[in-house]
């Protein structure tokens, strides 16, 4: 940035390269570690031997971990809440930050108040375990998706972004006789996009990482999402192991790569970590820029 | 009310404008009535649940029929020696997790602060990618990790510092009490560090040139800059994250401690939410009365300490 510094300053150039060369390593290696483990011969990978090369590569822990009864079902249900539920939650967001830029709207700023407010408390764990309980939403896919519909800091994005797209616009459209649907479907949402896209992203991963409601609210397995299968097999690995042991016995498969606690808690790891991974290059352009919208609105 | 009735006798067209806004106000108020139910809902309507704190609430029994206690749970609460320390020793988790999490709120202000006299570049632009991708996993998967590096007989650690020669045996990093508050933070700071650092670089970016040219004209040198230019110029953003930190004391995150918390470690490690969650719900005794309202008691106890 500051360029044309004296060679004197060099040792502290040096040391700031490594300082953040050691930590961007110690985010990022966790993740290689845990692919590596997940592809190398399962009895190195459970004794630990496996730091930094993969050996005796093979791929057949994805289809052995993916015959574990409930863990395709609980992969559908977290893909599908995560696409339910983030489309549910940007239309929400979008629509109520539109309708809140409209000063004609009855008590506006009471319920723009009434909105916000809930960003800064909540009632506590018990008392919304009541209320969930009352409304009928344990073990209801509905509980992955309504209580994240209206999100309040989505649609203070959503509203800041629309004031700074230009009056005349949405004027002119209702001058030719357009209502307040055809003006956010036609004109708002088309100008709000770039915003759109970065709540999608938050919401989409929101809703793939949401660990808490599923051991809250479900006790139904056929609800269960990836995360908690994930946590629980973090548990109760050994048993599950030993079960597909039983059921690889029958079918004569290679001793070496048999599953075992650990290939099954890094494998699993892997399906929830990979739809992460596999997105964020895409993504991370996007939320830079979200939250340089977000930093200079203040 | 005078003045109403003398615009719409006097004048029709501004009264027929008038009311054609109305319906417009009440339309656009329509539209948004489905979402703020939503919000009433899931936001409101448990507030109305600290009620149950003052009754004898048993489940089935409705609360009208149940007796009214005044504040004898609140009273029990302090009276019992045992239920005293039990919250005490969960405010203290509380608080130093808080704490450390206000104390470090510093270092993505610094991180950001010496990225950016690292310059441009590819250097500058891999750091800021794979230091924000461990905010956008889970707290399981994070546990995960901690499981694969840390663990006693196969984990990444123990296995680098045996081969090393560190250490004959392995160590328990995990199932352990006595770091626990620090590696409680040393995560956080793993999986946040790099993204709220981003806020501050998008900061930095809006500070103006000319701050710093002026500063060299002046003799300022590297490190003089940066605390006069870009400290200064970073602080209200870090004032308005530090508020929400601080307006988050109490309510510092359930789910980091959750994952993490074993038999060996739950004496430091269960703060507020923890303990409410341990001892209403996962006891299974949730509707045991006397717990019940000790829990509510809880849960009314921490807006009341948030202010």
């Amino acid at each position: 940035m500051r360029t044309g510094f004296k060679i004197s300053f060099s040792w502290f150039s040096v040391m700031n390269t490594t300082v953040f060369a050691i930590f961007t390593l110690a985010c990022i290696f966790p993740f290689y570690y845990l692919f590596i483990n997940t592809i190398s011969n399962n009895d190195l990978s459970d004794k630990g031997l496996i730091m930094f090369v993969p050996q005796g590569i093979h791929f057949t822990n994805y289809e052995q971990v993916l015959k574990i009864p409930g863990l395709l079902t609980s992969i559908a249900v977290s893909v599908s809440r995560t696409v339910l539920g983030t489309l549910v939650t940007v239309a929400a967001s979008a629509f109520l930050g539109y309708l809140f830029t409209k000063n004609a709207m009855w008590g506006r700023k009471f319920w723009y108040r009434f909105l916000v407010v809930t960003m800064y408390f909540n009632a506590g764990l018990i008392p919304w375990y009541l209320v969930m309980l009352h409304l009928g939403m344990t073990n209801n896919f509905l509980a992955y998706i309504l209580p994240q519909a209206v999100s309040p800091f989505f649609i203070i994005l959503v509203k800041t972004f629309v004031e700074s797209t230009p009056a005349a616009l949405q004027e002119s459209a209702e001058m030719d006789g357009a209502g307040y649907l055809v003006i956010f479907y036609r004109i708002v949402v088309p100008l709000v996009k770039p915003i759109l896209a970065t709540i999608t992203i938050f919401s989409a991963v929101t809703q793939w990482n949401m660990f808490t409601d599923t051991l809250f609210l479900i006790t139904d397995s056929k609800l269960f999402t990836l995360q908690f299968i994930l946590y629980r097999y973090m548990n109760e690995a050994t048993s599950l192991a030993a079960l597909m042991k039983s059921m690889q016995g029958s079918s004569g498969m290679n001793i070496a790569n048999m599953v075992n606690p650990t290939t099954i808690r890094t494998t699993v790891s892997m399906f929830v970590v990979a739809p992460i991974v596999l997105v964020y290059p895409f993504f991370q352009r996007y939320f830079v820029k979200g939250i340089l919208i977000g930093s200079v609105k203040g | 009310m005078q003045s109403t009735v003398g615009i719409e006798s006097g004048n029709i067209s501004l009264g027929k404008r008038k009311r054609l806004a109305v319906k417009g106000r009440f339309t656009l108020f329509l539209m948004a009535l489905p979402f703020l139910v939503l919000v009433l809902l899931f936001s409101y309507f448990p507030l109305y649940g600290w009620i149950y704190a003052f009754y004898d609430y048993r489940p089935g029994i409705p609360l009208a029929q149940s007796n009214f206690m005044g504040l004898y749970w609140f009273k029990g609460m302090i009276a019992s020696e045992v239920q005293r320390q039990e919250v005490l020793r969960v405010l203290r988790n509380t608080a130093a997790m808080s704490g450390l999490s206000i104390a470090t709120s510093v270092l993505p202000v610094i991180f950001a602060i010496f990225l950016s006299e690292i310059g441009k570049g590819w250097f500058k632009k891999t750091v800021q990618i794979f230091t924000t991708l461990p905010n956008f996993i889970s707290w399981v998967l994070v546990y995960s990790f901690a499981f694969m590096l840390f663990s006693v007989d196969n984990g990444f650690v123990n296995h680098l510092l045996m081969s090393l020669g560190f250490i004959d045996r392995s160590l328990h990093l995990l199932a352990t009490d006595d770091h626990t508050w620090l590696a409680m933070t040393l995560w956080n700071i793993w999986k946040t560090l790099g993204w709220s650092a981003i806020m501050y670089i998008a900061a930095i970016s809006g500070i103006d040139q000319e701050l710093y040219e002026a500063a060299k004209v002046d003799g300022a040198g590297r490190f003089k800059q940066m605390w006069h230019v870009t400290v200064p110029g970073l602080m209200p953003t870090y004032f308005v994250l530090l508020l929400l930190t601080i307006a988050n004391f109490i309510n510092n995150g359930f789910e980091q401690y959750y994952v993490f918390q074993n038999a060996i470690n739950s004496n430091h490690i269960e703060v507020l939410d923890l303990y409410v969650y341990n001892i209403g719900v996962q006891n299974s005794n949730f509707f045991v009365c006397n717990r019940h309202q000790y829990v509510e008691i809880l849960n009314k106890c921490r807006p009341a300490l948030c202010r």
